[in-house]
């Protein structure tokens, strides 16, 4: 009987800082210690907190270990195991935390766990995905087991639509009305496919989810197959998530072994297997149209809709497809009704959305809150603020496919229709939080080069029309801009959102369009005072040595790489513009900080 | 698998390794002074024995096992503290695995302390 459960975080991102290599010297000081009947080592999914990295947690007490080094392991078996006191330097510490707040804080306890509430990362972080018994110790494939004894295909599609779950891949489409157009079609053969391309730069919420929990996306898409009608599913899984690849091949192995999946699954008549399809990475090919082209075996370029892959799909046969995410929510919605599932989040967006919070935040990695949180609760309370005291000036929501969210509508409660209605989008769910360095042209820019070479270029609008826009922002950001070319930008924006095939095109300007909205005056001061006011676009920035403050000393002119910088030694030196390359090292080495960025 | 109570049957032997996992289980919380002096004095097999015990009597949603450090009663060592929201703290000293039986079965399951365990008895 184990007394102690020490979990290591086996994600991606705590096995890239080196949670092997912990696993194993946990290992071997166990059983040194002659302890390996009494603490088990458990080797988990992502716990969310991935920047801090490698992390443990150890059970009963939940603490809470962060950044640990194999140096470290012995004096937590020595001291922690041992003696029962947890080693105060390595416990996680609070953001925001008061006096009063404990040190050694447990997981659920802390801000960045509070707010949240895990539905489809539930068992993230808790079990271990390789085995599928702790799956079901954690009432897994009991959902199917209830589906396939007590429910008809009618009863589960009631159950989703009363649940009011939404499509988490991005467009938010009510999940239980997709499967009954499925179900509706006619056919001999009828397929059940997962996305897990997650395309969008910057969000890890699917890969998460497949590397912790994989059983569930199994189940929900056993689930799908019975009511749809359907005996085949695939899972389209990009090729460079190599640890989700591998949990997920295991799962399958294990759910086939145990009758969970392949022919008549769980003594009823019901057929149900599912394969893998790895995908090369192209955004596009997360636009279902483009994915199932894939999985055929062909060039992922997208197809025209209607015909909805619900009617005509995966080799021409009725398909469902639905997001890793959308799946995880189902076998709890089964299990714990409709009702409990409606009760999170807003009228019209039921449950909870996992993030992928970035950028200029201090806690950066996965929450999973329920719909209805307002940005500032996930920014100021789970993400604990801002870091270095810089304001925050807007969040991008939905990546290149969505807008910005300016401090000022900070307090917006976070769900399908408000983020559409300021003209942002949930999209799959990266966050991604700027502060005042942060200009939003060259973010808008950014966000353009991406869907610029990502487009798949069959449709005009989209490959013609993103590289003028691009063309204007470079125009902007070089100092060259006009005042025309704002509604340039704006007009050839409206043409492609109308024109372009799928909805890569269709959503590429957005970020130009919405940060045009919110940060026009941005736009001006580049194209009429010629300056970038968050000194970031570099050919608008101009160093200036303040000849008050410099003394003379040359030091500046050495660390010019080109030369551009002169003068007599005791008076005030020069930048010569023309030669400058605003690589900063000037500004870097004065002592007497008499450089200045114009 | 061809039934749901093959399905239960996993679910139930495996419950009891993952509960572990659940930090706010417990309305009973169980600490075993683990320090040096509580080790030499035999805390472990105190420990192992709660550990076991309580899964055994299918408390562990209630009970929470866990240990701590140096109580500051070194001469009463192996002690065990029982905390119970809304009550007194008890505190047990002198712990063997055989009373670790007795206050799992009488005080934990039966919801009565073992008054002649406490520090209180012996420090009469
Ligand atoms: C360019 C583009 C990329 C997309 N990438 C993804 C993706 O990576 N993952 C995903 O689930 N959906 C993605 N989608 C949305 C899918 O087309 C589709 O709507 C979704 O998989 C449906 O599942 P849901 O209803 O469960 O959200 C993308 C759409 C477009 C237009
Ligand atoms: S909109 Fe872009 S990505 Fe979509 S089909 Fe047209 S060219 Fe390809
Ligand atoms: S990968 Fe370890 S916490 Fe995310």
């Amino acid at each position: 009987m184990f007394r102690i459960h020490a979990l290591i975080c086996g994600g991606t991102g705590c096995t890239s800082s080196g949670s092997v290599r912990i696993r194993e010297a946990l290992e071997k000081e166990i059983k040194e210690k002659g302890l390996e009947e009494e603490v088990k080592i458990v080797q988990t999914g992502c716990f969310g907190l991935c920047s801090l990295g490698p992390i443990m947690i150890v059970y009963p007490e939940g603490t809470f270990y962060s950044m640990v080094k194999p140096e470290d392991v012995p004096e937590i078996v020595e001291e922690h195991f041992l003696k029962g006191r947890p080693v105060e330097r390595l416990v996680y510490h609070d953001t925001g935390a008061d006096e009063t707040a404990q040190h050694a804080a447990s997981l659920s306890e802390t801000n960045f766990y509070k707010k949240q509430k895990r539905v489809a990362l539930r068992n993230c972080g808790v079990i271990n995905p390789e085995n599928i018994d702790e799956y079901i110790a954690m009432d897994g494939y009991f959902a199917i087991a209830k589906v396939l004894k007590e429910m008809t295909p009618d009863d589960v599609i009631d159950t989703l639509n009363a649940a009011g779950l939404r499509g988490r891949g991005g467009g938010g489409f009510p999940t239980g009305k997709k499967w009954s157009f499925a179900k509706a079609s006619v056919s001999d053969k009828k397929y059940v496919v997962c996305n897990a391309d997650e395309g969008d730069p910057g969000a890890f919420m699917d890969r998460s989810v497949l590397e912790g929990d994989p059983h569930a996306v199994l189940e929900a898409m056993t689930i799908a197959g019975y009511t749809i009608g359907a005996d085949e599913g695939w899972i389209y899984v990009r090729a460079e998530y190599p640890i989700a690849v591998k949990r997920l091949q295991i799962a399958i192995e294990q759910a086939r072994e145990y009758g969970l999946l392949g022919k008549n699954i769980l003594g009823t008549d019901f057929n149900f297997d599912i394969h893998i399809r790895l995908g090369a990475g192209a955004f596009v090919c997360g636009e279902e149209t483009a994915l199932l082209t894939s999985i055929e075996g062909n060039r992922g370029e997208p197809r025209p809709r209607p015909p909805f892959p619900a009617v005509k799909g995966l080799f021409g046969k009725p398909t469902i497809i639905n997001n890793v995410e959308t799946y995880a929510n189902i076998p709890q919605i089964i299990l714990k009704g409709a009702d409990w599932f409606a009760s999170m989040g807003t009228e019209t967006s039921k449950g909870t959305k996992v993030f992928a919070l970035g950028g200029k935040i201090t806690n950066t990695g996965l929450v999973e809150i329920p719909m209805g949180t307002t940005l500032r609760e996930i920014i100021e309370e789970i993400g604990g603020g801002v870091p270095n005291g810089k304001k925050f000036k807007a969040a991008q929501t939905g990546g290149p496919s969505g807008g910005c969210i300016p401090a000022s509508l900070i307090d917006t409660p976070i769900d399908y229709e408000n983020l559409g209605k300021i003209g942002s989008m949930m999209g799959s769910g990266g966050l991604l939080v700027m502060d005042e360095d942060t200009c939003m042209v060259d973010l808008a820019k950014f966000f353009l080069e991406f869907t610029v070479d990502e487009s798949c270029g069959k449709c005009t609008p989209c490959r013609i029309g993103t590289v003028r826009m691009l063309e204007i922002l470079e125009k902007i950001t070089s100092g060259n801009g006009e005042m025309e070319d704002l509604d340039k930008l704006e007009e050839l924006a409206n043409h492609i959102k109308s024109s372009a095939l799928c909805g890569l095109g269709q959503t590429a300007p957005n970020p130009v369009l919405s940060t045009l909205r919110y940060f026009r005056d941005e736009y001006i001061a580049h194209i009429k005072d010629k300056k970038c006011p968050a000194h970031v676009c570099k050919k608008l920035m101009q160093y200036v040595i303040d000849p008050d403050k410099c003394r003379g000393c040359s030091a500046c002119s050495r660390a010019c790489p080109v030369g551009a910088i002169s003068g007599e030694i005791k008076k005030p030196f020069k930048i010569d513009p023309s030669k400058c390359i605003k690589c900063g090292a000037c500004k870097a080495t004065c002592k007497f900080n008499a450089i200045d960025i114009q | 698998m061809k039934s749901i109570e093959e399905l239960m049957a996993i679910k139930e032997k495996m419950q009891s390794k993952v509960s572990l996992r659940n930090s706010d289980a417990g309305e009973l919380r169980v600490v075993v002074g683990m320090a040096t002096c509580g080790i030499a004095a035999g805390a472990r097999p105190v420990l192992n024995a709660f550990v076991e015990g309580v899964n055994e009597a299918g408390l562990s949603d209630k009970v929470m096992v866990t240990q701590t450090g140096c109580i500051g009663i070194c001469q009463y060592e192996p002690v065990v503290e029982v905390y119970e929201e809304g009550k007194d703290k008890i505190t047990y000293v002198k712990m063997t695995a055989d009373k670790a039986k007795e206050v799992i079965e009488r005080h934990l399951k039966g919801g009565k302390p073992i008054a002649e365990y406490t520090i209180g008895a012996a420090t009469k």
